[in-house]
């Protein structure tokens, strides 16, 4: 076992040895190589070759797009839990309410009658987010650890109760003929349809790069160093001239605004909203892929976020043994996570930062006890 | 706040100028209040009382537990006192909020070490710096030109700092990593990036050897001269007497002595306070 875990280290440090001291060129060519890897691969002509990695129980087009919106989603989360180290339980919260904001001002079926198009939806889905976060964050972001877990995990709890009783959200009968994002080809068909899932898969993949250069700019400036002060002695930062509340709500502000993102663009993919898209599970799947993909590293969330999901759908349609294995998915998330969690606590990708932080928690675990 | 550390670029000699630079004057910067402050049943400051003044260095001086860091903490914000009040550049600063004391010139060390261990010794110090840093989050989103300049500052004035309490080798390896003597030196640099007026030093020689106390003498010093007014919780009496311009005695949690370092050392309370006279003899 040790000699696999050095040999694996041993390659590790290799790669990440190249990847630093290697000419910057090298590093924006294997970049841009990697975009444009997947900007292609939702093209049958491009991943017929890819073997067994196309999903064969679904379409390869949705499961990309549910993969790209939990990215989107590990991505905001990073930034509370990884950077801020605050622990949110119920992130999905928030893309509850950016899914239910388009639905209530476009949909139909909505009392609001107001039949707004998505585009001047998505806004006000990301404002109320925000707003919600900043809501949410206000009392419970003087509370330490445990407490902002339980408020937040009771959030979303809430939002799921109030979409699932209240007459004005419809319930399980949901919101549906929810506009799509607007735009056409010049054959006049639009570009946003109901049977190509590509183009909202790029519209995902496209905002994911500008969402991931905004969290990068704010990650090196004060802010990140705010955020890893709070981080590493909350009180020492506050002397030090941290305004800490303002920027432990600014990571809470922020990471809601991008739930509230991915929320609007699954309710205009799909059309269709109900309380039966909002399972605690989901926040809890999120979290999962964050802290397996290495909480407080940018490409760790994204790593994270696209594997869960995406493992997820690929065990769909496959039998073993008799078994079919798509049902016993979470059993084996589960023993994963588990597996994970003994031999390298610190993620897939770790941030230098956070897995020497874990190394000293160890220590004191093992001093204390 | 114009007279702070903003130019220290030039590393000085090792002899200490400061004597003839001493430009201690009659205003008062800090005035501690008749503060008394209670945990319960427990008065850990009982009616304490004194004045700092700009451009002195003050040595807050007593046996363990007298009372020094709480006296500290509640000057930073830490404690709120039970009676009395502090006031600061003659603001009144009980019940305003850690940051905001640092943001009006009062900056600290520790006397447990408590840098952020994982981020380098740059980082640590550019935190201190963006207290006076008013950009955030949306001009740092899109790396708006005003943001770029601050940035560029901090990183300046971080570097400056480095070089100047000795351990700009160290610029990019993480707190944790350095040495105790190097770690004592970056929290005093990284206090210094805030632009403190008065800079407060909780046991800054604790676990030093006399060459170690020696250069951390001249740099006190050094620091003074910046403008800076120093407070200074030491234990070793040498060191005391040797930099500082008046001395306050705690003991128990109460004033027993205040003066001149020279008066201070004959203080026959102080002496009993420190060599442990039985109770009926010190009366």
């Amino acid at each position: 076992m040790t000699s696999v875990r050095e040999w694996f280290d041993s390659g590790r440090h290799a790669v990440s040895e190249r990847w630093h001291n290697g000419p910057r060129w090298m590093r924006w060519a294997l970049i841009a190589a990697v975009i444009v890897f997947f900007y292609a691969l939702p093209n049958r002509e491009f991943y017929q070759w890819l073997g067994p990695i196309p999903t064969t129980g679904s379409n390869f087009g949705h499961v990309l797009f549910t993969v790209s919106i939990y990215v989107l989603l590990a991505v905001g989360l990073n930034i509370v839990v990884g950077f801020a180290g605050l622990l949110d339980l119920g992130y999905f919260g928030f893309f509850a309410v950016g899914a239910y904001t388009v639905a209530v001002f476009t949909s139909p079926s909505s009392d609001l009658k107001t039949l707004w198009p998505w585009m001047l939806a998505l806004p006000l889905a990301i404002a109320l987010t925000m707003l919600s976060g900043v809501m949410l964050g206000t009392p419970t972001l003087r509370l330490r650890g445990d407490y902002l877990a339980i408020v937040t995990l009771g959030f979303a709890e809430m939002i799921r109760v109030a979409a699932t009783s209240s007459e004005f959200l419809k319930g399980q009968r949901g919101f549906n003929q929810i506009p799509h994002p607007p735009g056409s080809y010049p054959d006049g068909k639009p570009i946003f349809g109901v049977l190509d899932p590509r183009p909202y898969y790029w519209l995902v993949l496209t905002l994911i790069i500008l969402v991931v250069i905004g969290v990068q700019n704010l990650n090196r400036s004060r802010v990140g160093r705010a955020w890893i002060a709070i981080r590493e002695d909350e009180d020492a930062a506050q002397l030090m001239g941290v305004p800490t509340f303002k920027f432990k709500l600014w990571a809470f502000a922020s990471g809601a605004a991008i739930g509230g993102l991915a929320g609007a663009l699954f309710a205009g993919k799909q059309n269709f909203v109900s309380s039966q898209n909002l399972e605690l599970l989901n926040s809890i799947i999120i979290l999962a892929a964050v802290i397996l993909g290495g909480s407080g590293n940018i490409v760790g969330a994204i790593v994270g976020g696209g594997l869960v999901a995406y493992l997820i759908e690929r065990f769909r349609g496959i039998e073993f043994f008799g078994i079919e294995l798509y049902e016993y998915r979470f059993m084996l998330f589960g023993l994963v996570l588990v597996v994970m969690m003994i031999f390298r606590p610190q993620g897939l990708v770790a941030n230098r930062r956070r897995a020497a932080e874990f190394k000293d928690r160890r220590k004191e675990v093992i001093v204390g006890g | 706040m114009g007279e702070t550390v903003q130019k220290p670029t030039v590393p000085e000699q090792a002899g200490p100028p400061a004597a003839e630079s001493t430009a201690v004057t009659r205003e008062p910067l800090l005035e501690v209040d008749h503060v008394t402050l209670r945990f319960g049943g427990v008065v850990a400051l009982n009616d304490v009382n004194f004045t700092l003044y700009k451009g002195e260095i003050l040595g807050l001086i007593g046996p363990n537990g007298a009372g020094k860091t709480t006296c500290f903490n509640a000057m930073t914000g830490i404690y709120q006192p039970s009676e009395g009040e502090i006031r600061f550049r003659g603001e009144r600063i009980t019940g305003k909020k850690k940051h905001q004391i640092t943001k009006m010139g009062m900056a600290r060390t520790f006397q447990n070490i408590r840098l952020f261990p994982e981020m380098t010794a740059l980082e640590n110090i550019q935190v201190g710096a963006d207290a006076h840093h008013k950009t955030s989050v949306i001009s740092a989103l899109f790396r708006l030109p005003r943001h770029r300049r601050e940035e560029r500052d901090g990183l300046e004035k971080a570097e400056r700092l480095l070089d100047f309490v000795g351990i700009s080798g160290r610029m990019h390896d993480a707190a944790r990593n350095l040495s105790y003597g190097e770690q004592r030196r970056l929290e005093i640099a990284r206090a210094l990036a805030t632009d403190p007026v008065l800079l407060c030093l909780d046991e800054p020689a604790a676990g030093f050897n006399p060459a170690e106390k020696e250069e951390l003498l001249q740099l006190i010093r050094r620091i003074r001269d910046q403008g800076v007014t120093v407070l200074l919780i030491e234990h070793d009496m040498r060191l005391v007497m040797g930099v500082t311009d008046r001395i306050v005695v705690l003991e128990f949690g109460k004033k027993i002595a205040e003066g001149l370092p020279a008066e201070v050392r004959e203080d026959h309370r102080v002496i009993a306070a420190y060599l442990g006279v039985p109770d009926d003899d010190v009366a």
